[in-house]
């Protein structure tokens, strides 16, 4: 065994398994195992686009600094499938441990110098012990879980409570699923040296916090911000956003006596029905959204145009995954910033909500909501497969019950009948935002809604000045919208600096760490986080400040920095890319090490 | 679309509905279409209905695609809101709008271009959500803004106005609409003013997705209409020189005659069409029935037209759905916030 240093609360253990053979509930049970013992942890589910038999991984990272990236190695690995055996050991780093299943023992192949191999015989002590193919595939799982309490001295009292908790409605099954920890805990105390170098420890770090998928904070956010309509095409990552807001639907808006539901999900035909029905509901009064991808938004562009020109609040959640075309649906990039930001065929340009976690998805979903009646347009919240199908630690989320929508300019009957002439698109206040009606409204607010030119009386033109006055009110719009979205947050670095990084999203994570340990070898950088689009005069302003501005995106073609360029005028020379592309969550590792080669570059040139 | 406002000319001793409204004030802007489409009979009978149920205007909300046909909602109910959607895609404007708005009554226009080529998926779709909508689709064969390709309804053998002849086989939407479990399919002609107002009503009150597919000659590019509506049996001219910047004004077509009977109309260009009126004692009820009727008349080379299929209890969207009796809009924010302890609890399982 190579010595290493003892880690506490601070490893990553990668669990690799086979699509479709239950390991996820074991994982989870892993993942929340740490989290109850008060240990900062975040889970990263790497999955096949199958049903079953592919490989998946799933990698928890434990950090008592709470950091939440993904980091590029593995301290302990359980490898669990014989087809990526190889590919599994490659990735454990240095002074690690792999263990796998010996029942079929595979020492020799397995060896690899600076990394101890743990065999333990999992399929024949579980099926020493139980019968059926099912349960036994399943207890499998559960008794590497127990081998890992022992090496790694997870509580298994805290472990049994959670089985308690998950077989609530079926306590017959808390029994055998524990045994089959004990299996595995038993036989890991009684042949290994536990615990290992790697270790968890119970500590304080996860008070106040919660664990929750950015798709569910998101349906939630949607709920709290009064949404009714929502309309959805099943589509990889964002369908578990739909399937939660259905569930907290039917939790708190079914009326107890009648039964009523006091919202309406469609399953459209199509993502383009979906925009459709989205602005219908939009037109009509309502707030309504639709959970999609790229793939999505491509189908949806003509109805984005045709919102933009109509001026229809709508909104857009785009759980970005892998593209180009069906790309690889499991995994995440940040690929679709471009086309958020330009959807449709013509000048449009749209909102762009860019949440960093799922406590901001909750966030900025009622945000969106405001902001699409507010401004009437079309507003994007784009997550990505990384915020929304993972399990993130986050601030327990809180809600304010005096909180009340913004339903931003709308003349009922009663403004209507103050006025003698309603007109739809005339600019009264000179903020680019006309008035609107809803139909059912007093027939003295009728209008037609067309995609057709159109005057600023709402009536249909040809005509050349009237047409640009409407388009140049857009724009004027535009400007409005820079003074209401989210503005991006600076994080000052400890020391005076030139240099600047601007990041987004899921990469946050990886920034801060990065910043941090970067910090630690005497660079400092100060921080911009962008948390919209538009951008604000303070992006303008941190860019100015800053002799080079390090871009950080999880795109091959720089999309950010493209829109920086084009939207600010920013200087191209000032603006250098760092591009993380290959579907997996950006590791911090990479961003320390893109920042200071350049640097280091720079220092030589 | 039109721009042209149409003056409202009321006059003593106007026929009023029970709203004490004329006609006019049902009516909506000037008409942009060809001299004699069959589009304005259309449109006229719509004002008729909608003025005989003495429908409120501001109860109604009027949506359509793209084409000549989604045209005419700006000239009938002024009074309504209209939605002018992408090419296509009403039905699924329209299914957004009654998810909000149950309460309002909603009418879709659509042509055979638009429903049952780029927007098939969607009509099919409305249909099979018992969407509570008239949805009506002006039916000509042919692509009149882009002048005159066939549409996706031009029978095999019809000939477009530069010669071309269409293989490929007709769409009927009366019997695509039974098929996808339709609860009301319906065919008219738009000069049969007798029988389409009176469908258009029985659309507007059921408690469904009613479908009247609606013939409506186009006078411009009428050849091949004609050959499309006739099937190859009445193709008597070919206008192969008609300037088409230059539409000389026609008058709209009409026809009266009874139930049961078959009569032959005399297009524009001289091209007869064969309508075959399904006679009284017809039974809707039955979808075998209905799709046999059609089928055989299809192979006399007659179209049918009246109430093809009923069934009134089949389960609405939001029947299906589950929604509130009260629409979505009218709930107050209070109503819908779980509120702030809700949220508290429900993260006990996040822990």
């Amino acid at each position: 065994m190579t010595a290493v240093a003892t880690r506490i609360n601070d490893f990553v253990l990668k669990i690799a398994t086979v699509n479709g053979t239950g390991s996820a509930s074991a994982n989870g049970l892993l993942m929340k195992a740490l989290f109850r013992m008060g240990i900062p942890v975040t889970g990263k589910n790497l999955f096949p686009s199958n049903i079953q038999g592919l490989p998946t991984w799933y990698e928890i990272r434990a950090s008592k600094d709470g950091y939440s990236a993904r980091v590029a190695h593995v301290d302990v690995m359980v490898a669990m499938n014989a087809q990526t055996y190889a590919k599994d050991l490659a990735e454990v780093g240095v002074g690690g441990y792999l263990i796998y299943d010996s029942t079929w023992p595979r020492e020799a192949q397995l060896a690899r110098e600076g990394v101890t191999v743990l065999g333990i015989p999992l399929a024949q002590m579980v099926n020493q012990h139980f019968e059926g193919a099912r349960v036994r595939t399943l207890m499998k799982n559960i008794a590497y879980v127990g081998a890992l309490c022992a090496l790694m001295e997870i509580d298994l009292d805290i472990v049994r409570g959670l089985l308690e908790e998950t077989f609530a409605a079926k306590p017959k099954l808390v029994e055998p699923n524990f045994k089959a920890v004990r299996l595995g805990y038993d036989h890991a105390r009684s042949q290994f040296n536990c615990p290992l170098p790697f270790r968890a420890e119970k500590m304080d770090g996860t008070r106040g916090k919660i664990l929750i998928e950015g798709n569910a904070a998101a349906a939630l956010g949607c709920v709290y911000a009064g949404a009714t309509v929502g309309a959805w095409y099943p589509i990889t990552p964002s369908t578990s956003l739909m399937d939660a807001f259905e569930g907290f639907c039917r939790k708190f808006r079914r009326d107890p006596e009648t039964g009523e539901n006091r919202y309406c999900i469609i399953q459209a035909e199509d993502e383009l029905a979906a925009a459709g029905m989205v602005i219908g509901a939009g037109w009509a009064g309502a707030r309504a959204f639709t959970p999609t991808s790229g793939p999505g938004i491509s189908l949806m562009s003509e109805f984005i145009g045709f919102a933009y020109f109509t001026e229809i609040p709508a909104v857009f959640f785009d759980v970005q995954r892998v593209g180009p075309s069906t790309g690889m649906p499991t995994r995440t990039q940040q690929c679709d910033l471009m086309l958020a930001a330009y959807a449709s065929h013509g000048d449009t340009r749209h909102p762009v909500l860019l949440p960093a976690d799922p406590k901001e998805c909750f966030e900025f979903a009622p945000l969106a909501f405001n902001l699409a009646e507010r401004l009437q347009t079309p507003v994007f919240l784009l997550s990505d497969l990384d915020i929304g199908m993972n399990d993130w630690m986050v601030d327990e989320l809180s809600w304010d019950d005096s909180y009340k929508p913004d339903r931003g300019k709308v003349l009922d009957d009663q403004a209507l009948a103050k006025i003698d002439k309603y007109y739809r698109f005339f600019d009264y206040d000179g903020d680019g935002i006309p008035y609107r009606t809803l139909p059912g409204s007093d027939r003295k607010g009728s209008y037609f809604v067309r995609g057709s030119g159109h005057n600023q009386y709402g009536g249909y033109t040809e005509d050349a000045a009237e047409y640009q006055q409407v388009v140049d009110r857009l724009k004027l719009k535009w400007q409005t919208a820079r003074t209401l979205v989210p503005e991006a947050l600076q994080r000052k670095a400890r020391g005076r600096t030139d240099i600047g990084i601007i990041a987004f999203g899921s990469s946050h994570g990886a920034t801060v760490e990065a910043l941090d340990r970067l910090h630690g070898q005497g660079i400092d950088i100060d921080y911009l986080r962008l948390r919209a689009f538009p951008f604000g005069v303070e992006v303008e302003r941190f860019i100015q400040d800053h002799r080079t501005v390090f871009v950080l995106e999880q795109n091959r073609d720089a999309q950010m920095r493209s829109l920086l360029m084009l939207e600010l005028d920013a200087p191209p020379d000032k603006l250098v890319s760092i591009l993380h592309y290959n579907g997996l969550p950006v590791p911090s590792d990479q961003v320390v090490e893109a920042i200071s080669s350049h640097l280091q570059q720079e220092a030589v040139a | 679309m039109s721009f042209i406002a149409k003056p409202k000319v009321h006059w003593e001793g106007q026929e009023k509905n029970e709203l004490g409204l004329t006609l006019s004030d049902y009516e909506g802007g000037l008409s942009t279409l060809c001299a004699g489409c069959g589009h304005d009979s259309i449109t006229a009978a719509l004002v008729r209905a909608f003025w005989e149920l003495a429908l409120k205007p501001e109860q109604v909300i009027k949506l359509s695609g793209i084409g000549c046909s989604s045209k005419t909602p700006a000239y009938f109910l002024s009074g309504a809101h209209g939605f002018n959607s992408v090419h296509g895609r009403m039905p699924s404007v329209a299914t957004g709008a009654q998810a909000a708005r149950r309460d309002l009554i909603a009418i879709g226009i659509s042509g055979d271009g638009d429903s049952l080529s780029i927007g098939f998926g969607q009509f099919a779709h409305a249909v099979r959500r018992n969407l509570n909508l008239l949805y009506i689709i002006e039916n000509n064969g042919v692509y009149g803004l882009t002048k005159g390709q066939f549409s996706a309804s031009a029978d095999p053998g019809s000939k477009a106005k530069k010669g071309f002849e269409n293989k490929n086989q007709a769409i009927d939407p009366v019997a695509v609409a039974i098929t996808l479990g339709g609860s009301f399919a319906a065919r008219s002609f738009s000069g049969d003013k007798q029988q389409l107002v009176p469908l258009i009503k029985a659309g507007l009150k059921h408690p469904g997705c009613a479908v009247i597919d609606v013939i409506s000659p186009c006078v411009t590019f009428n050849d091949h209409l004609g050959s499309t509506k006739s099937y190859a049996y009445t193709r008597a001219h070919m206008h192969a020189a008609i300037e088409t910047d230059y539409i000389g004004a026609q008058p709209e077509i009409g026809v009266d005659y009874e139930r049961g009977q078959t009569t032959e109309v005399t297009l524009h260009d001289g091209a007869r069409i064969r309508l075959n009126k399904l006679a009284v004692d017809y039974d809707p009820s039955s979808r075998a029935h209905a799709l046999n009727y059609l089928e055989a008349a299809r192979n006399r080379h007659e179209v049918v037209t009246g109430l093809l299929y009923l069934n009134a209890d089949l389960p609405s969207f939001h029947q299906i759905a589950g929604t509130a009796a009260r629409p979505l809009t009218q709930f107050s924010y209070e109503e819908l916030n779980p509120g702030a302890e809700a949220l508290q609890r429900l993260q006990q399982a996040m822990r």
